[in-house]
């Protein structure tokens, strides 16, 4: 099963890649990663999604909580949550295509961010499978780059993660 | 800054050998006299005998070496505390801090390499860290699940130049770090009461009570319920090995009473032990009918391998008094009828095939037997001293035959099983207890990848007995070889290029005894132990042939699935 975990690490040297190794060193699978400091800059936010049954997950996090530099962390999919991926994709765009891009564009709610007259540049949020969708709309035949920031994601509600 | 804050720490010994990133630090140890340093000849030995001190005290282990291939040197050593838990800081000198990152001469990325092997890292950034960063890696390092932690200290960092406002702190407290203490109250009663209700209990302790200073309680909780009790190879002397109760080690080659009857126990109470595949053998057929109860402090070794049904996340110390308290508040008593009935059967398997009852190996043979060496060891050291091993089956007779009645006794490389551990250990251990003999039970090829160590035990008059039992093979690879490859014996053969290992330690100094016919062999010993200010190396010329048993069967074996003998199997 797809999780997505968030956790807050201190912004210290080193602190991604224990992250990281620990995943590699123990066979763990990530997904994606998103990292970038939190309000309270002497601390980072890394989300990360991975594949695994309950004993994995478990092993995972009780992984992570080991690590010295990992404050906090939490398993998003546990509860509701909402998921975010940034997507910035550039397309053929000629022709009769350029008005179908455009109304794909508009169906998925995403921007054309650049445009030439070749191509155009898009840009489109929402959750993974969602953008996935898209490139599947538009097809690989006009695909020129793809660029995913990987998930990011909240808990729903009143529940926080933090200090 | 550096050395003064080892010495605000309490720290006594240091392992180490000198480089050039680490000459300020050296030149600190020089010019002061509470932190004392033993020159090793290798990195690899700072480490183990920085691990064997802190095996035998209980106290954290430090290591200094230099920047490259002095810090590589140590990962091994690193590794091997990591694996089996042990308390250690090392400390390694860097390159000067402008030149990281550009391959400086002798650089290497510490951090970097010893990251999957070692419980915590710190790089200096600025000298005025220093006193911090040394505190809260030994508070990291004894505290919780112990382990290894770096330091890696650019050289310029510890430039007598640089100087700072100096104060060491009295305590560090670190946000994300809060080490489990008491356990869950509402678990440790629902532990009790299983236990209480068990008709065939198993009580399974492993390393854990060992270095959670738990060993009394866990004796006092076995006898007050009177259900007995296995140690894992890391737990020996938990409960002592003359113990009524004890039934030996239990695992790969632990004794026959011992795994059969965790496979057939109802409850077992684990504590500090891991479910380690060398125990465990195929998991999933592991004690089928036992409800399991796993006490320690790490809770990410509860439920790894094998689902706990009652987990409690404590210090062992702690629990397993509150347990006792409960026990013997608890208006429950132990099933007196079944557990008497339990004890027979034990007794019955005991009689049958245990090694305790009566010897299991070939006593006739005029050749000398690894396992009788041990037994004279034992004997003529009236049980009582500190022994280390090197790894191999040389460890695996001294874990079956040297019965430990104390905690911190028995020092050997149980997790990642290094080859060279044995000396340096050794070494480590008599450094702590200066009047204690301490024996080194190695192999001639284990006593070969630490053997310049016989200088270090020179210099610094540490009296240690080594005892190798010479089979002229890499003994359990041959017994592998034996059993799984039709004695196809691949690279596990010296084709006589050993060393003359008596003439050998006479060259480092200390006396050489050989012994080749058995009725020599506890004369011989005896002499080696009344020679209590000397080093000597017994080179003891065991049969070649002798395996180690039993052994459980592999792969696919539960755990009463077990070679006795070349011709017996359960």
């Amino acid at each position: 099963m797809r999780r997505i975990i968030s956790v807050l690490v201190e912004n210290a040297p080193g602190a991604l890649s224990r992250v990281v190794g620990l995943f590699s060193q123990r066979g763990y699978n990530i997904e994606s990663l998103t990292v970038a400091p939190t309000e309270d800059e002497t601390l980072s936010r890394l989300t990360l999604t991975t594949l695994g049954d309950d004993h994995k997950i478990e092993q995972i996090t009780k992984h992570l909580n080991k690590l010295i530099d990992v404050v906090k962390l939490v398993d998003l999919t546990e509860g509701s949550h909402i998921e975010r991926e940034l997507m910035l994709i550039k397309v053929k765009a000629s022709g009769a295509q350029r008005a179908e891009v455009k109304r794909c564009v508009d169906i998925f709610r995403g921007q054309i961010v650049d445009v030439t007259s070749t191509l155009y540049t898009i840009q489109i949020t929402g959750a993974s499978d969602k953008l996935d969708a898209f490139l599947q709309a538009v097809g690989d035949a006009s695909i020129i780059e793809v660029v995913r920031t990987g998930v990011c994601g909240i808990s729903r509600g009143e529940k926080v993660l933090s200090l | 800054m550096l050395i003064r804050a080892l010495k605000d720490e309490g720290v006594e010994y240091v392992f180490g050998y000198p480089g050039g990133a680490a000459l300020h630090i050296y030149d600190a140890i020089f010019r002061q006299k509470d932190v004392k340093h033993i020159l090793v000849r290798h990195e690899q030995a700072a480490t183990h005998a920085a691990d064997g001190y802190a095996r035998a005290t209980g106290k954290v282990g430090t290591v200094l070496v230099t920047s490259g291939p002095g810090a590589t040197n140590a990962i091994t050593g690193i590794a091997t505390a990591y694996m089996d838990s042990i308390p250690m800081v090392v400390i390694s000198g860097q390159v000067q801090s402008h030149l990281i990152g550009e391959d400086a001469f002798q650089e290497t990325d510490m951090v970097g390499i010893s990251r999957p092997i070692v419980k915590h890292s710190f790089m200096i950034k600025h000298a005025s860290e220093i006193p911090e960063v040394v505190k809260k890696a030994y508070y990291i390092a004894a505290t919780g699940r112990p382990g290894p932690v770096v330091i890696d200290v650019p050289k310029d960092l510890t430039h007598p130049a640089y100087t700072f406002p100096y104060e060491y702190p009295e305590k560090v407290k670190l946000r994300s770090y809060t080490p489990a203490t008491r356990g869950h109250s509402g678990q440790i009663k629902k532990a009790v009461q299983l236990l209480l209700g068990a008709k065939r209990p198993m009580i399974y302790s492993g390393g854990g009570v060992v270095q959670g200073n738990a060993s009394h309680l866990l004796k006092e909780l076995v006898e007050l319920l009177n259900y007995p009790v296995t140690n894992t190879l890391m737990g020996l002397g938990a409960y002592p090995g003359t113990g009524k109760n004890f039934l030996g080690m239990l695992g790969m080659h632990g004794t026959y009473e011992a795994n059969t009857a965790m496979h057939h126990s109802d409850v077992i109470l684990a504590v500090g032990a891991r479910f380690d595949d060398r125990v465990t053998n195929t998991v999933s057929k592991f004690c089928p009918n036992a409800k399991i109860i796993h006490i320690d402090i790490d809770p990410a070794s509860i439920s790894k391998t094998v689902t706990a049904d009652v987990p409690i996340v404590g210090a062992v110390d702690s629990v397993l008094g509150e347990m006792l308290t409960l026990v013997k508040e608890s208006d429950e008593k132990p099933d007196a009828e079944a557990l008497a009935s339990w004890w027979e059967q034990i007794n019955d398997w005991r009689e049958r095939h245990g090694i305790y009852t009566k010897n299991r190996f070939d006593t006739t043979s005029d050749k000398i037997k690894p396992q009788e060496v041990i037994q004279a060891i034992w004997e003529v050291t009236k049980g009582d001293a500190y022994v280390t091993s090197d790894v191999g089956q040389h460890q695996m007779f001294a874990a079956q035959y040297y019965l430990f009645d104390k905690p911190r006794r028995w020092i050997n490389s149980g997790g990642l099983g290094t080859m060279g551990f044995g000396l340096p250990a050794a070494m480590g251990v008599q450094m702590a207890h200066r009047d204690a003999t301490v024996v080194c039970v190695t192999g001639e090829g284990s006593i070969q990848m630490c053997i310049q160590e016989l200088s270090c035990c020179t210099q610094y008059h540490l009296p240690v007995k080594i005892i190798c039992l010479n089979n002229q093979a890499l003994g359990m690879v041959r017994q592998w070889q034996d059993m799984q490859y039709s004695s196809r014996y691949a690279e596990s053969l010296y084709e006589d290029s050993l060393p003359d290992f008596v003439k050998l330690a006479e060259a480092y100094g200390h006396v050489g005894i050989r012994v080749t016919k058995k009725e020599e062999l506890k004369a011989k010993l005896a002499e080696c132990f009344a020679l209590k200010d000397r080093v000597v190396f017994m080179d003891i010329m065991v049969d070649q042939s002798e395996h180690v048993y039993p052994m459980q069967v592999a792969p696919n074996g539960s755990m009463r699935d077990m070679l006795l003998s070349k011709t017996e199997r359960t």
